[in-house]
């Protein structure tokens, strides 16, 4: 493993990025979370015990999947689809989930709490939380309830409680707000399954580490197709979980590129978007130091996105020191560009995708047609989108 | 010259008397009335004032102080404002001052420019709820003291290391939670409080969820310093529309100032 592999540091440190910026309260849990962690990773028990899990539960490995028609209809490389939407539950969430609720049952907790924005991770952890017979809450932003009805229902069904949040503007950041006072409140009997590659370490490494498997797959199913590495790997960026799950074991293999896409909403210009790297700066939220939307006093910023799961003020920490060391590149779709390529999935490949996963395909069918075709392109295709049918229906007046 | 927290607790010690911290959050309503409410609160007996810079997430607090910080930056509460509102303060009062914030507000700003500043605005030191010590890589110095936190969950092990790099007085969060009013006051803080002493010698505050004069007399038993937040930050909601609104909270704080002084055993 080269340096970029190895990070972070004990303290949850990525260069300049991540670290632990948390009340005092949560210190020793973390510390426990940690240390528990470092255990469990080493314990083949413990990654016995998940990978059955991952197989037969969430139904892993997912496709590699050759978008035949999307190739031909850009005319440029060859895309291929990793088909994360095709886990039980609808998205790489579940990869996370398990592997906490599994640490959290090592930790002797049996409350667990979690934020949700697209309702994907909620759900995630309402399933596993019910799977393993454990009390579940969901902070949910009014807002989202309102554009994710489905999920939310579906979190209810799944036996979990879902708790508005009406603060600010009501969306991920002030569930994860919530969260983190529920677990301040109740940290000796409560895990807090934080969903992104976000927040206070060990958070950014260990849903990073729960992520790999999707990188690790796809590295063995495009070797066994193609006999070679990708050229690009596509995926979207909120917090940035399946970003760096797809990307983290490809680190290494320097000839392939990588592209984050961030939610770019109305464009960048109005104001009204949720891309960090564009206009953002270097900042503290919810734990951790990274890219941020905030003004001049510090205050942070109003974010939009049509994607609920990507309609978040911060970037995960890895991201901001893989952006510097010029490893991952990142760029932007609108609300404009997600929509529309949420119909051309559907329509050349039969695959609805999330609004979030969207925004990578607006990416791959921006870049594809200059690409030669001897050219391979892996997007992550990270979640379905029955979810936000509704929504779109709504917008293109179906 | 000594800090004025340092001050202040020795003069304490010396009539063997406990300290009144009162919190309220800076720009709420206005800064104007925020420069009153101090003169009020001094007057009411208050030792020490903490001054909430008000941040968009302040993910430690609970609704009422939640609540106060959007009203103050709804009504223009700026990091400059919030300093020059201390040095009006400053101006004619010598009560020591904690600024309590979170670390995002002071890193736009810039840490070393804010520590400079805030300094020679008057203020004596730095509660910053999201700033363990393992990340707070500034030096202790004497003109703006790092007032270091320790809760309920914090290992002894914790506390020794926590202690080994305070100064001006140690906060203690007195339950798990957020900040708020509570009913009763946790059994176990007398005990904690004797734990903390094993590592410092430092006066040790006790804040999170103290609302009244009987409350502030239990722990004041034990504490060397008592803070009560919440419940003059919904007094001043409530009021906020009295001309006298200052001098009216001063009133309800006086009886809750009076509660530390008097007769108290001395840990």
């Amino acid at each position: 493993m080269t340096a970029l592999q190895q990070l972070p540091d004990v303290h949850g440190h990525f260069g300049p990025y991540g670290g632990m910026f948390v009340p005092e309260t949560l210190m020793s849990a973390l510390d426990e979370l940690a240390a528990e962690y470092d255990i469990a990773k080493n314990d083949p028990a413990f990654q016995n015990e998940l990978g059955e899990l991952l197989h037969n539960f969430a139904g892993r490995p997912t496709p590699l999947y050759f978008a035949e028609r999307l190739t031909t209809n850009l005319g440029g490389a060859k895309i291929y689809l990793k088909r994360e939407d095709l886990l039980h539950t609808g998205a790489h969430k579940i990869n996370n989930a398990l592997g906490q609720i599994l640490l959290a049952r090592r930790m002797g907790k049996t409350r667990i709490i979690a934020e949700t924005g697209a309702g994907q991770h909620g759900v995630a952890t309402a399933t596993v939380a019910a799977r393993f017979g454990c009390e579940c809450i969901i902070y949910m932003g009014v807002v989202d309830m309102e554009r994710q009805s489905l999920n939310v229902a579906r979190m209810r069904f799944l036996g979990a409680k879902v708790v508005p949040v009406t603060a600010g503007q009501a969306t991920l950041k002030e569930a994860i707000n919530e969260a983190m006072r529920d677990w301040v409140t109740n940290v000796r009997t409560t895990h807090y399954i934080l969903g992104s590659a976000l927040g206070s370490h060990p958070y950014p490494m260990m849903v990073r580490d729960f992520h790999r498997v999707i990188g690790i797959e796809a590295r063995r199913q495009i070797l066994g197709r193609e006999e070679r590495l990708p050229d690009l790997l596509v995926a979207c960026v909120g917090g940035g979980s399946n970003a760096i799950g797809l990307f983290h074991p490809f680190l290494d293999d320097a000839s392939v590129r990588m592209i984050g896409v961030e939610a770019g909403g109305e464009g960048i210009r109005t104001g009204k978007h949720a891309a960090r790297f564009q206009g953002g700066k270097l900042g503290v939220l919810q734990g951790t130091k990274t890219f941020l939307l905030a003004n001049a006093d510090g205050q942070i910023e109003l974010t939009h996105s049509v994607s609920a799961g990507l309609d978040y003020a911060a970037i995960g920490p890895e991201h901001s020191y893989l952006r510097d060391a010029g490893r991952i590149e990142y760029d932007y779709a609108t609300d404009d560009e997600a929509l529309a390529a949420f119909r051309i999935l559907a329509e050349t490949e039969g695959i609805i995708p999330a609004l979030e996963t969207a925004h990578a395909v607006a990416h791959v069918i921006k870049i594809a047609p200059s690409m030669s075709s001897d050219k391979l392109i892996i997007v992550n295709c990270s979640g379905r989108g029955d979810k936000d049918v509704s929504q779109a229906a709504t917008h293109f007046g179906f | 010259m000594q800090n004025r927290i340092d001050q202040c607790f020795t003069a304490l010690r010396a009539r063997n008397e406990k300290a009144f911290i009162a919190y309220i959050c800076a720009g709420d309503p206005n800064l104007a009335r925020t420069v009153d409410l101090a003169l009020s609160l001094e007057k009411a007996g208050t030792d020490i004032l903490e001054l909430g810079l008000p941040f968009s997430d302040p993910l430690a607090d609970g609704i009422v102080n939640q609540l106060a910080a959007q009203r103050a930056l709804e009504a223009g509460a700026t990091v400059q404002g919030v300093l020059d509102c201390v040095g009006q303060i400053r101006r004619v009062s010598q009560i020591p001052i904690v600024l309590y914030t979170y670390m995002n507000p002071i890193f736009q700003f810039g840490f070393e420019r804010f520590h400079r500043e805030a300094s020679a605005a008057g203020v004596d030191g730095l509660l910053i709820l999201d700033l363990p010590p393992e990340e707070d890589l500034a030096a202790q110095t004497e003109t703006l003291l790092h007032i270091r936190l320790i809760a309920p969950t914090t290992p002894a092990e914790r506390i020794e290391a926590i202690c080994a790099k305070a100064a001006g007085f140690i906060y203690y969060v007195s339950r798990e939670g957020v900040t708020g009013a509570q009913a009763s006051v946790a059994s176990s803080l007398a005990e904690r409080v004797v734990e903390i002493r094993r590592f410092t010698n430092l006066p040790i505050a006790v804040g999170f969820g103290i609302s009244n004069a009987e409350q502030v007399r239990e722990v004041a038993r034990s504490a060397d310093a008592i803070v009560v937040g919440s419940a003059i930050v919904q007094r001043i909601f409530e009021e906020r529309a009295a001309q006298d609104m200052p001098e009216r909270i001063g009133a309800f704080v006086k009886a809750l100032a009076a509660a530390t002084k008097g007769k108290t055993n001395s840990a």
